[in-house]
């Protein structure tokens, strides 16, 4: 269904066809204000549809208030944010923008498969989706074991399956391989790009600069403002840096010294 | 509105409650030894437990689910599921309505067992049918369990969620004829009863032990109580912001 809505709505004339059709998030102009603070200001950008985006950058530079911002939970004071051709938050883009939040939200008191029979029933996915998530995350050995008995890594890779369970054309996810082994990093990171490349847009947020090489393009966020939109080779190219790290504190200095 | 989500949803708060032991214990057990406790409380008085029994069948189910209902919400809300679920394709109402199926599940078996229990073992009589006086208990439950889920949305925490408590409940129970006839009460307590849901619940299970038959009052006391479920849950709907800041 939001296939076709969103293909209908998009379709206006000229030059917008195309810039719709590649663009699956676009925000323009956002304001978010939360208690009394400015947490994202004038903050426009946009997000291609079939990649892998980074979302970068330091604790509390409003990567978290962002996501939000894009599924539609965050009461915004300015702007827009649509997705996928239509307002964030718009009842018809729930089956298609998968959220992960940054503290896992499961219920800790089921197991891992009573969470995600429930959240696949709210979807209307069948079980056998259900077991493939449950692989996809490398939990099938602990499928009915209770969340508050598993580890930390464990209880938010239950997130991240319940996040992908209806196979969403948008995965948004915050902080998705935090306190996961190199291993497992490489397992998950492997997955998002084999969704990427079947057409998924995902945006995923790290404060880890070693993975932004792992996406396609990065966006580096620094106190609410967008720092950088580029390639990760890009961006070591303009810096003239050698790792992300560096090219990241580069952006930073240049950009203090301009303001 | 989905039959599926709603029933999913109370699938899986039945799920919780039967991972939560002494919880379920609680909601069970703690009735009946309450009854125990009053009816020894009231040794030298068999015709005054005879009078409260009733009283205090609609009340201490009302109680029970209003805390646990306020506590579970409050507990969607800290740990995050509330936000995915409003991320996700279900209606506010069927959320609720899938909480009011679970809870309705385990308030009719808490008052199966707390009526069987004073009226057999602890040998209160009542004029009245028993099923009228179960069905009030059990919409009395229901009505604890509404306000619960709405006005849990008043409160950050736990700590806050028990606070609730003497804040919301215990004014309806001083003014609702428990302790003193509401005849004999101030003329704003009064008003203030008139007002109160509880005291429809409270007055709706007198009428019920004390006589058979649908009286004009018993109509209206079970009217007004049942109307205030409902109306609660959309309340209740209302405090569910999609949006927060
Ligand atoms: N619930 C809230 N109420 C008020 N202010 C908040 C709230 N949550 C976050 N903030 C403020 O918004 C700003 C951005 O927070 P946000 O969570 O978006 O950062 P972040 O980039 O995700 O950080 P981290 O990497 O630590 O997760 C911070 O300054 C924080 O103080
Ligand atoms: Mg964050």
């Amino acid at each position: 269904m939001g296939a076709v809505t969103v293909a209908e709505r998009t379709l206006p004339t000229g030059w917008g066809i195309i810039h719709r059709m590649v663009n699956s998030v676009e925000v323009e102009g956002l304001e978010v204000i939360r208690g009394r603070r400015h947490v994202l200001s004038d903050l426009s950008l946009t997000v291609t549809a079939g990649t892998v985006t980074g979302l970068l950058g330091p604790s509390g530079s409003g990567k978290s208030t962002l996501i939000r911002a894009i599924v539609g939970v965050q009461k915004i004071a300015a702007g827009s944010v649509r997705v996928l051709g239509l307002p964030a938050g718009a009842a018809a883009l729930r089956h298609d923008v998968g959220y992960l939040t940054q503290e896992p939200s499961v219920y800790r008191d089921l197991t891992v498969r009573e969470n995600l029979r429930y959240f696949a029933a709210l979807l209307g996915v069948g079980a056998a989706r259900v077991d493939q998530v449950i692989a996809d995350v490398s939990l099938g050995d602990h499928a009915g074991q209770r969340v508050d008995r598993l580890s930390g890594g464990q209880q938010s890779r239950v997130s991240l399956a319940t996040a992908m369970l209806g196979e969403p054309r948008v995965l948004v996810l915050d902080e998705p391989t935090v306190g996961l082994d190199p291993l497992l990093r490489e397992e998950l990171w492997t997955l998002f790009h084999r969704l990427g490349a079947a057409g998924v847009t995902l945006l995923i947020s790290s404060h880890v600069m070693e993975e932004a090489t792992r996406c396609q393009r990065l966006l580096l966020l620094r106190d609410g403002r967008l720092l950088a939109d580029d390639t990760p080779e890009a961006l070591l190219r303009s810096t003239g840096q050698a790792d992300m790290d560096a090219a990241f504190l580069a952006l930073v200095r240049a950009a203090g010294s301009v303001a | 509105m989905s039959v599926r989500r709603s029933a999913a949803t109370a699938w899986r708060v039945l799920a919780q409650l039967r991972r939560d032991p002494r919880t379920l214990a609680m909601i069970l057990v703690v009735p009946p030894v309450l009854m125990l406790l009053l009816r020894y409380a009231f040794d030298s008085s068999a015709l005054l437990f005879q009078h409260v029994a009733p009283i205090l069948i609609a009340i201490f189910p009302f109680v029970l689910m209003f805390v646990i209902t306020s506590v579970a919400m409050l507990r969607e809300r800290t740990t995050g599921t509330l936000e995915r679920l409003l991320s996700m394709p279900i209606a506010k109402l069927d959320l609720l309505v899938g909480y009011g199926l679970a809870f309705a599940a385990v308030a009719i078996v808490q008052v199966a067992l707390v009526v069987a229990f004073v009226l057999g073992p602890l040998g209160v009589t009542i004029a009245g049918s028993v099923f009228v006086l179960a069905l009030f208990a059990v919409l009395d439950a229901l009505l604890g369990m509404a306000l619960g889920l709405c006005l849990s949305a008043l409160a950050r925490t736990e700590f806050q969620a028990v606070q609730l408590l003497p804040a919301v409940v215990f004014p309806q129970l001083l003014v609702c004829g428990l302790f003193a006839p509401r005849a004999q009460m101030a003329g704003v307590l009064q008003g203030l009863a008139d007002v109160f849901p509880l005291t429809y619940a409270v007055d709706g299970v007198t009428r019920a032990a004390a006589s058979t038959g649908w009286t004009g009052s018993l109509r209206l006391d079970l009217a007004v109580v049942a109307l205030c479920i409902p109306v609660a849950l959309g309340l209740g709907a209302l405090t569910l912001q999609r949006r927060t800041g």
